[in-house]
Formats: C-alpha cells, structure tokens, sequence
C-alpha cells in the first residue's frame, strides 16, 4: 500500500466488462514528503477521489478486493483519501 | 517481511470500509543496520507501534486476510511486529558484483 497523488483521468468506452461503471484515475506515487518517484499508475477509483487529491492505494490482487465485485482485472485500487498525514520532522537513522 | 521504521500517522475518514476502525502509519523500509532504503509506503498496525518504532511489516495479501480473518479483504501491508533488536552477525560486502560461473 502506498501514497499517490491523483493527476488525471483516463475515458475507456471500449473496456472489459467487468470494469463497465469504475473511473480510471492516473496517479503519481509520492513519498511521505509528497515527492513524486517512479513511473504514474492508472488505478481504479473505489473511494469517489478527484485530481488534485493524496490518496494511498493498494496493488495486485487486493486491488480487486476493493471493488464490490471483487476479482475484476486491475492492479491498483485508491482505497482512501488522505485528511492529514503527521510525518516525524527530525528522523534519525540508527 | 521486512524492517522498516513508522515514520508518521495517516488520518483519512473517506476510505474503504474495511479500513474502518483501524490505525494506518506510514512506514520508511530499512536494511539490517537500521539505514532508510527505498521508499515509504502505508501499512495497517495489528500491534500498537508507534511513531519511531522498528517493526516488522507483511507486504503480501494473503497474510493480512489471514490475519483479519476475511476471505476478500483489499489490504496488503500489516504491521505485524514491533522489533526490540536486530542482531547482525554477518555483514556481505554489498559493493562486489557476484562471481560469474
């Protein structure tokens, strides 16, 4: 599970059917410091989030799990949307 | 599993039910020497960790269903132990390349 910021929307008329009524959402993982790393994701949007949003996400096959109907083909669900994170400001690494 | 250190509380109230009523940190993974590597990620607290606590975290779906006893369950890291030492007895020269055959 991890942290993503919502960037965009991606419109499939033509999709497998068992992903007919989802929204696709383009999401760039973020670190804790809210830097984005690696490559943005298409996830499904099981929590009603919009672009703009911070939002974490779970992948494979708990992805699925999120959805009413679960076992439909994705690899990343938005699973929640982020009110506030409390990350510690002096970490020191032992 | 692997080390990692909980570096920070997440609070989110629109979420998956199945998240409700549970505690969610943001954990930092770490080698055997304590030193951050990678990138953070989010995982479920099963044993009241803390923020600064070394824990030991699943990163796979099967144990957290197994762990909440839910057959369908959209979870994949749980926080499933908090770690009193890590005793490294053997420390691999990481720089090397590995012999060829």
């Amino acid at each position: 599970m991890y942290l993503g910021r919502v960037i965009g929307t991606v419109v499939a008329t033509r999709r497998y059917k068992d992903l007919d009524g989802y929204r696709f959402l383009v999401v760039q993982p973020v670190n804790h410091d809210l830097k984005p790393y690696g490559t943005p994701v298409v996830a499904i949007d099981a929590v009603q989030a919009g672009p703009g949003e911070l939002v974490f996400l779970v992948t494979s096959r708990e992805a699925s799990q999120a959805l009413p109907e679960p076992f439909v083909p994705v690899d990343d669900a938005i699973v929640g949307i982020v009110d506030s994170l409390d990350i510690l400001e002096e970490m020191e690494w032992f | 599993m692997v080390l990692g250190r909980v570096i920070g509380t997440l609070v989110s109230t629109v979420k998956h039910k199945d998240y409700n009523g549970l505690k969610i940190l943001v954990v930092q993974p770490v080698d055997e020497e304590g030193k951050p590597q990678g990138h953070s990620f989010v995982a479920v607290d099963t044993v009241q960790a803390g923020v600064g606590d070394l824990v030991l975290v699943i990163r796979e779906g099967n144990g957290a269903r197994q762990i909440f006893k839910k057959p369908i369950l959209p979870i994949r890291s749980v926080i499933v132990g908090v770690v009193d030492e890590v005793y490294v007895e053997l420390r691999l020269d990481k720089s090397t390349e590995p012999l060829s055959a």
